[in-house]
Order: C-alpha cells, then sequence, then structure tokens
C-alpha cells in the first residue's frame, strides 16, 4: 500500500501530482467549498436578521404538523423523517462509490438507484412542506381586522399573540417578522434546488453505469465525484435542519 | 487488488481499503450519524418543554442551543472525513479546503454582532432613548411577548 509511504514522497518534486487526486475530483471540492461559503453566507445573514428582532417565531411552534395526521401537534417529527431519508441516501451513495472501487457494477447500479429514490422521496417532502406551509391559513389581526393568511415571502403569520383574541377556535396573533418566509423559503429552497440536480445528476450516472461506459473507461471515478455533490447537499443540509429547526 | 486509480503516471494513490473494513467504517459512521441525529432531536424536544414550563430559564435553553451546534459540528466531520474520504486524501489537499473555512470563525462573529448592535439600535432609537428593560419572560404556549 502507498500509504505506508505517503510521509516519505517529496510531493512538490515535480513529476507527480501534488495533491494525488485527478483534475475533476480536485475542482469538485474546490466547487464544493465555494458552494459552502454561499450557503454559509445564506445562513449568517438569516442570523443577523434573527438577532436583531426582538422577536422571532418559534420552530416547534411553526413545524409541527405531520402529513395525514390532521391537527394533531407534532413538533419536529416531519423534518426528522426528512433529516433520516437524506442520511440515508447519503449511505447507499458511499456504498455506490465503494462498489464503484471494486469494478462492481450491478452494486453500483443497485446503490445509484436507492440513492435516487432517497433523493426524489426528500424533494416530495419538501413539496409537502411548502405547500402546507404557504396554504395554511391562520387568524392575525392586520390594522385592526383579523385576517387568515398563510406564511409566503411577504406575509408571515406567527407573530406574537394577541392576549384573549380567538377567531374560529383559534388563537389571534400579531404579524411576525417579514424576513421568516423569506429566508424559509430562500435557503431551502436553493438546498432543495441542489437536491434536484443532485438527483439528476445520478440518474445521469445510473443511465450511463448500465451502458457500462464506467467498465470501457476502467475506472468509477465519476460516481465518486457524483458522490461527493450528494454528501454536501445532506453536508448542508445539516445546517439548514439546525438553523431553521432546531435553534 | 485494482481500484480508482486514473491511468496517469502523476497520480498514485490507492485509498480504497479492503472491502469488508471498509464497509464497516461506513456503518459505524451511519450509526455514529443517527444516534448524534436522535439526541439533537432529544434535545429540541427539551427546549421545547423548557419554552412551556413555567420556570423557562434563558441561560438553560442557550445553553442545549450550544450544544445542538457542537453535534452538529461533528456530524459535518464524519460527513467529511468518512462519507466524502477527505480523512483518506493527501495532507496537502485537506489543507487548501479546509484553511479557507477558516474565514466563517470571523464570518459568523463578526455578522452576529452586528445583529445584535442592530437590535440595540432599533430598541433604543439609536441611542435616543434608553434599552427597555429587556422581556425575557416565561413565553406562554412556546411564544415569546414582543417589545414592538
Amino acid at each position: 500500500m502507498a500509504t505506508a509511504a505517503t510521509s516519505d514522497i517529496k510531493w512538490w518534486a515535480g513529476g507527480r501530482s501534488p495533491f494525488n487526486v485527478e483534475y475533476g475530483k480536485l475542482m469538485m471540492w474546490y466547487f464544493l467549498m465555494s458552494d459552502a461559503f454561499t450557503f454559509g453566507a445564506f445562513l449568517i445573514s438569516y442570523g443577523t436578521i434573527r438577532f436583531s428582532q426582538n422577536y422571532w417565531p418559534d420552530p416547534n411552534h411553526v413545524f409541527n404538523a405531520f402529513p395525514f395526521a390532521g391537527h394533531a401537534n407534532l413538533p419536529l417529527a416531519f423534518v426528522s423523517l426528512m433529516t433520516f431519508i437524506l442520511i440515508i441516501s447519503s449511505v447507499t451513495m458511499v456504498l455506490a462509490v465503494h462498489a464503484g472501487h471494486h469494478m462492481d457494477k450491478k452494486g453500483v447500479i443497485k446503490w445509484m438507484a436507492w440513492t435516487i429514490v432517497g433523493g426524489i422521496a426528500f424533494l416530495g417532502c419538501q413539496a409537502w412542506e411548502w405547500t402546507h406551509l404557504i396554504t395554511g391559513h391562520h387568524p392575525v389581526l392586520i390594522d385592526g381586522v383579523v385576517q387568515e393568511i398563510g406564511t409566503t415571502v411577504s406575509r408571515n403569520p406567527w407573530g406574537p399573540e394577541v392576549p384573549g383574541m380567538m377567531h374560529d377556535g383559534m388563537q389571534v396573533t400579531k404579524t411576525g417578522p417579514v424576513a421568516f418566509g423569506g429566508y424559509f423559503f430562500g435557503i431551502t429552497g436553493f438546498h432543495g434546488f441542489h437536491v434536484a440536480s443532485g438527483v439528476v445528476i445520478n440518474i445521469i450516472m445510473l443511465l450511463m453505469t448500465l451502458n457500462g461506459v464506467f467498465d470501457r473507461k476502467g475506472h468509477y471515478q465519476m460516481i465518486e465525484k457524483a458522490g461527493l455533490y450528494w454528501h454536501f447537499v445532506d453536508l448542508v443540509w445539516v445546517f439548514v435542519f439546525l438553523c431553521f429547526y432546531l435553534i | 487488488m485494482h481500484q480508482s486509480n486514473t491511468h496517469s503516471p502523476e497520480v498514485s494513490f490507492h485509498h480504497a481499503p479492503a472491502g469488508d473494513e471498509q464497509v464497516k467504517k461506513i456503518i459505524r459512521t451511519t450509526v455514529i450519524l443517527s444516534v448524534i441525529t436522535i439526541i439533537e432531536l432529544a434535545l429540541g424536544f427539551v427546549i421545547y418543554f423548557l419554552h412551556k414550563s413555567p420556570d423557562y430559564s434563558h441561560s438553560l435553553v442557550l445553553f442545549i442551543k450550544g450544544v445542538i451546534v457542537i453535534l452538529s459540528l461533528a456530524k459535518a466531520f464524519y460527513i467529511v472525513g468518512v462519507f466524502m474520504h477527505l480523512g483518506d486524501e493527501v495532507r496537502n489537499l485537506i489543507m487548501t479546503i479546509v484553511v479557507p473555512l477558516l474565514l466563517f470563525v470571523w464570518f459568523i462573529a463578526a455578522f452576529l454582532w452586528d445583529g445584535d448592535s442592530w437590535l440595540n439600535l432599533r430598541n433604543t432609537d439609536a441611542g435616543h432613548r434608553p434599552y427597555p428593560e429587556k422581556q425575557i419572560v416565561a413565553p406562554k404556549d412556546a411564544k415569546k411577548p414582543g417589545v414592538e
């Protein structure tokens, strides 16, 4: 194994790649690093606005619904499901990369297919959650009149309660900070866009595997690069999950 | 053992260990990630119930949130190190990825500080009146009373 000798190798003496990776993979790493700064900038600006507000909606109060569960109060439940779907699809992706290292075409096909299924399931969950937030109306006191509004980029029904005021059996609130919807839909949307493009990339990789492209090339490095991108999507979700749902 | 070599003499890595060992590592990491996520969710519920309880302590909630942030960083470490195999790369490569990310230390500190300063300006009309007493009271039904 080369690992035993790595410390003795003169990486910068010429004649070899100082990073010991193929060009495309190195560039994928740098792309992901720059993408990390893009997501970082979004999340940090969200943090700045949140720190500047006296009031911010409690995520346990906003995200407490589950499909087919009616009005049951289930905080964190649905987003936990989404988180586990993404972790599991990340695992199936590693297994696909691993099968690729061993030139195991059947293994790559099987695990890539499961990864694609996981990605589509995640996107389905996100579509449900967005629909629920946008169409779920709540009574809000606006200019002295109670109106029923959903969460959008310009409206936020999750403000402080108006003491003692009820409307159709629901507590009336004031409007919350407008930035809430914009940041939520903007950042989860940008992440969802990454998931969607990851699914497209994975489908292309699956088709190339089925056509034997990588067998002819003699290696499955493309699967590794697609894998890096897919894990990054999972990594970003760790922080989106942290910033929007947990804290 | 033939694996991910490119067919270039300049790249000579072999970093896919024998099959079973690698699969074991993947399974172990999966378990670690799942357990951390479950702990995070449990802490999320602790915050939820603290918000409802009469003896709501702001500093305790902040402490729990800090623990959740550290657990998330641990998850990030495992995803990047094991699933993305960064831990198996050459040190040179690891450093060109990790060192630029140190910018985040300044980035986060500076902008959250800015947000806090903004809050101060908002509540004092940019210094024209004294800061109202901070109302960090037990929020009824998981809601904080606004100072607006």
